[in-house]
């Protein structure tokens, strides 16, 4: 019953494949995507904190909180450019997101 | 072993509400599967000792994050019904590619190890927790140490605010505004007349 490095990075891997698996899950919907890339970012940071508690170094822990900062820079950015995108084309469909390609 | 079973119950809780975030019909659903997500996950971080980020992730992911997602979902006049038509389609290739990802994840859990001279290349070695908690030693580490990567991490909150904000600001035709340089500039001479109105006669 000890718990191990690997069962934090087993459920971190988990996590991060659950990520995967809604993007392409959830084509169409920019909203469960951009959830989808949250939930990739808390594996990955998961991963980060068990090495870092494992190894005693708290690097790990910094790079975490960048990663956090990072992510939540991106669901702002991410959210706003939706809010745009739905009032100009009353539709948050990304399949006819290719307006620009020319 | 009470902290295994914490372990098992955190862990099987984040996976279970990650699931039903990418399964759920309603994105509001979503959303609040999400907020479980985070707080188990937060959990996971309380047991393996990194208590700051556990509450940063409560705080910043649940109460700023999660809440934006919500905010969106619920502002925006979305047929949610209409984007969930053809998600089976992609069923296929998405459990395709997720498989393949997890065998090869599994793959390096059964073979890697530590390097012999991990234990002493530590780049900011932790305290021990007598000497300070988690917290303490943390900040001594960003404030010090990594610096300028805090500082860089302020630098990109501050370009998503200001982008944030640029890209939703918009200025609609009709609506009334404080022009405040044009009151201050207001002088007396351009808002009153003084008639020199006759007895009797009028203007």
């Amino acid at each position: 019953m000890e718990i191990t490095l690997t069962h934090y990075l087993v459920v971190a891997a988990i996590l991060f494949t659950i990520g995967i698996f809604g993007i392409f899950l959830n084509r169409k919907n920019v909203i469960i995507i951009l959830m989808s890339i949250e939930l990739m970012l808390l594996g990955v940071n998961i991963n980060l904190v068990a090495f870092s508690a494992w190894l005693g170094d708290l690097a790990g822990q910094v790079f975490a909180l960048m990663v956090l900062t990072v992510a939540a820079a991106e669901a702002a950015i991410g959210l706003a450019i939706l809010v745009v995108y739905f009032r100009n084309r009353g539709t948050i469909a990304v399949d006819d997101v290719n307006l620009m390609k020319g | 072993m009470l902290a295994a079973i914490a372990f098992y119950i955190f862990a099987a809780v984040t996976v279970a509400a990650a699931v039903m975030v990418v399964a759920a019909r309603n994105p509001v659903h979503s959303v609040l599967w999400l907020i479980l997500a985070f707080f188990s996950a937060a959990g996971l971080f309380m047991l393996l000792g990194a208590e700051f980020l556990a509450l940063i992730l409560i705080v910043v992911y649940v109460g700023a994050v999660a809440v934006l997602f919500l905010f969106v979902v619920m502002m925006l006049d979305i047929d949610f019904a209409e984007l969930k038509r053809g998600m089976l389609e992609y069923l296929p290739i998405g459990g395709l590619i997720g498989v393949i990802l997890l065998v090869e994840l599994g793959m390096i859990f059964s073979v890697w190890a530590f390097a012999p001279e991990a234990g002493t290349l530590a780049a900011a070695p932790a305290p021990a927790m007598a000497q300070a908690t988690n917290t303490e030693a943390l900040g001594h580490v960003i404030y010090t140490q990594y610096l300028y990567a805090f500082q860089a991490a302020g630098l990109v909150l501050l370009v998503a605010m200001i982008g944030a904000i640029v890209l939703t600001l918009r200025h609609r035709e009709g609506v009334k505004r404080q022009n405040i340089a044009a009151q201050v500039e207001r002088r007396r001479k351009d808002a009153v007349e003084l008639k020199n109105v006759k007895p009797g006669q009028g203007i």
